[in-house]
């Protein structure tokens, strides 16, 4: 078939786990082990032993028969927890690291965005690195000099092209990175969470360049904990868990497996092993939970019901005052906010020793749809010492209703947005009345109906 | 008003791109030895000019005496081997005065040995590369040899200014000269491509090349003349490369020296021996480097 442009077969990846750990061995352990081995393997030999060198060794499948068509055009998402396999799978097939089992067949010119800046060197200019770093990724010398304009505009670094990129503001140097790598023309597109680096605003930028290229035909495989940006980038996703892969089909269908299943984040978590809880010699936590009102432990929260966030700790040592609070963040990494437990029974106290729960009370209509990431902590004040932050505890998924009672009312579209208030609102009217009152109601009713 | 209503990007291949015949790769697990990929090579060339570009970019960056080094290297070294080999030791020097005899080898030699150690940690020096991209890794060692011919000039107009001092006119067989630099570069890119593939292995390459550079040093004739041996041992001691190339050296420039063809053929020979095997050993270790670097 000439319209594939990637088709795997059995791909499988094996690391020995005990290379990981060393990293890399000494001359001498190789040669006393290569001098030693002959006879080993004889004395195995003679007593009639097995004699794979792989039985004894511990390995790990990062990747196991992995198998999948994409075709050309084709934007494909690819997601799972962290050590799922999705980044050994780009490495293989940017061809960096070599398969144990199976093929995977390219078809096209393959570019890879496995991190933005690789091969950007901190002692050369803005216009050297935009060199250096095309040619890296594989474009030629004079495809560079044709864009070249181009990857400074929309890095926004024209004055300081011809400064080092020492002196660059991080958020400069993202910008130069990411624009010479977004200006990359090759058929087939891999990229890996490269999105995950820079402020709310350059996100976006990326994500929309993300949309061009997959808007002029090119073939994208696109690895993300984003999952706004996979469903938003990509029709298709392959869910992968623990190297193999778990579901293949529409963006939103195995978003949904990922995020009901738990692979994601859990809605509870708990932590019975003291010595492995997060937290030290005085206070430890135990346990977060996330609970409706009616006290279910649910990681899905109807918008419009108020959600609990449960903190249970260990207090170890007495005689310090404790703050239990939490960080909410969204799935693209927003602080939504930072909540502290202020009610009087507890503050400024000493507290003994003891198991306390601690539960704090979002309200409905309040959150807006999607992931949302509890991070629990408890500081003390006096001394200053934050015990723990547990900064991706749990997390739940927001979702809104169409029953016309929420925030949305009847509109059916995306609204976005880091909060989703149900606000009170209230319109005068006047036929006769001042032009001020008129234009008060106009307004109201312009902005409302805007969202259809 | 209707800016945050979502749009999903339609996805139209565009005709121009469907025409073009697309090559076709295949990713397999490779096995034993492999092929040189020279083809490929020749089709990264260019970032291979972008690298060897960065090396001599980036050389001297944030240094106070900045490009005198690949000068002040060679000199100092030729000023102490005078002293205490030619003033006190009195070793002789074919007729030559002393410091333009050492100078002259020192010059090849110096490229040499800087080739070799920065080529040696130049696969573990460059590991975000490695594990982020894909390219010929042999173009990582390639730079960095090739990068050492601008030291190489420097100090070769040092060496220049020498033999004006000392009244040398060179003779005819400086046409040799390009030769005896490929054999050097050769010998270098060879025992490099060694050292770089097993120092992502074995950090204790990173250890032993100072010692084997120093060791190189004294078993090459620099800071004495090839004459103090006798035939057939002084033809012999062409086995290592760099005496074709110091003698080479003294021969075309200095005239010392009757004209060393048997040993440069022999030295040429083990060079090729060295770059190929190396080149290969490279080869087959390179599928592991992403994993282990």
């Amino acid at each position: 078939m000439s319209d594939i442009a990637i088709r795997t077969e059995n791909l499988s990846k094996q690391y020995h786990i005990g290379g990981l750990q060393k990293k890399y061995e000494t001359l001498r352990d190789t040669l006393t082990s290569a001098f030693m081995a002959p006879f080993r393997r004889a004395g195995k030999l003679l007593r009639g032993q097995a004699t794979s060198a792989a039985e004894l060794d511990e390995t790990i499948w990062a990747l196991k028969d992995v198998s999948f068509e994409i075709k050309q055009g084709e934007a494909v998402g690819i997601i799972g927890r962290n050590g799922a396999g999705k980044s050994t799978l780009l490495k293989i097939l940017s061809r960096i690291t070599e398969p144990t089992v199976g093929y995977a067949e390219i078809h096209g010119r393959v570019g890879s965005l496995l991190e933005v800046g690789t091969g950007f060197h901190n002692e050369l200019t803005g216009r050297e690195n935009i060199y250096l770093n095309g040619a890296i990724l594989g474009m030629s010398g004079r495809e560079i000099e044709r864009k070249f304009d181009e990857i400074v505009a929309f890095a926004e670094v024209e004055k300081f092209i011809d400064t080092p990129v020492k002196f660059y503001s991080s958020g400069m140097y993202l910008r130069l990175a990411f624009a010479v790598a977004a200006h990359l023309e090759p058929e087939i597109l891999l990229v890996d969470e490269v999105l995950a680096v820079g402020d709310a605003a350059f996100q976006k930028k990326c994500l929309n360049k993300m949309e061009d290229v997959g808007q002029q035909g090119r073939t994208v495989l696109f690895v993300s904990h984003n999952m706004p940006a996979v469903t938003r980038l990509c029709e298709r996703t392959i869910l992968l868990d623990e190297g193999r892969l778990l579901q293949d089909g529409p963006s939103h269908q195995v978003v949904g497996t990922y995020l009901s299943a738990g692979l994601g984040t859990m809605a509870a978590r708990e932590w019975p092993d003291p010595a492995k809880a997060p937290g030290n010699d005085v206070v430890r936590l135990r346990a977060v939970r996330v609970r409706t009102e009616d006290g279910q432990i649910t990681d899905t929260v109807d918008i419009r019901q108020p959600v609990g966030i449960e903190m249970e700790y260990e207090v170890l040592k007495s005689g310090y005052a404790l703050w239990p609070h939490f960080t909410l963040h969204n799935d693209e990494g927003v602080r939504v906010f930072v909540s502290f437990d202020l009610n009087a029974d507890w503050r400024g106290r000493p507290r003994p020793a003891g198991r306390y729960v601690s539960t704090g009370w979002i309200p409905g209509n309040f959150l807006s749809e999607g992931m949302m990431i509890i991070g629990p902590a408890v500081r003390t004040e006096e001394p200053r010492i934050l015990h723990f932050y547990e900064r991706d505890a749990v997390a739940f998924q927001v979702v809104d209703t169409t029953d016309g009672d929420s925030a949305r009312g009847d509109y059916a579209g995306r609204m976005g947005g880091v909060v989703r208030p149900l606000l009170k609102w209230s319109t005068k009217f006047s036929p006769n009345g001042r032009e001020t009152d008129v234009m008060v109601a106009e307004m109201a009713n312009d902005s409302q109906g805007g969202a259809e | 008003m209707h800016e945050y209503i979502e749009r999903r990007p339609t996805i139209t291949v565009s005709p121009s791109l469907r025409s073009e015949s697309v090559s076709v790769v295949r990713i397999e697990p490779s096995k034993g030895w492999v092929s040189l990929k020279l083809r490929e090579l020749w089709e990264y060339r260019e970032l291979l000019y972008f690298l060897i570009w960065r090396d001599i970019k980036v050389r001297y960056k944030q240094t106070v005496l900045g490009a005198a080094w690949a000068i002040i290297q060679p000199f100092f070294t030729m000023v102490v081997f005078s002293v205490f080999f030619g003033r006190l030791a009195k070793v002789p020097s074919d007729g030559i005065p002393y410091p333009i005899f050492s100078y002259a080898a020192l010059v090849p030699w110096t490229f040499f040995a800087n080739g070799l150690t920065q080529a040696s940690n130049s696969l573990v020096g460059n590991a975000r590369l490695i594990t982020k991209i894909y390219f010929p890794r042999l173009t990582i060692p390639i730079a960095a040899v090739v990068s050492g011919l601008v030291d190489l000039a420097l100090a070769f107009l040092v060496l220049l200014g020498m033999m004006f001092v000392y009244r040398i006119v060179p003779t005819v067989y400086v046409l040799w000269l390009p030769l005896l630099l490929l054999l050097a570069l050769v010998t270098s890119l060879g025992v490099g491509l060694w050292l770089s593939a097993m120092n992502v292995q074995f950090r204790d390459v990173h250890y032993t090349v100072p010692f084997i550079t120093q060791f190189w040093l004294f078993a090459t004739p620099i800071a004495y003349p090839s004459s103090l041996l006798s035939e057939p041992w002084r033809t012999l001691s062409g086995l290592n490369p760099m005496v074709g190339v110091v003698e080479g050296f003294r021969w075309a420039l200095l005239g010392s020296t009757t004209a060393p063809g048997p040993i440069i053929m022999l030295s040429s020979l083990v060079a090729l021996v060295l770059l190929v095997s190396g080149a290969f050993y490279f080869r087959r270790m390179e599928k592991t480097f992403a994993d282990v670097v």
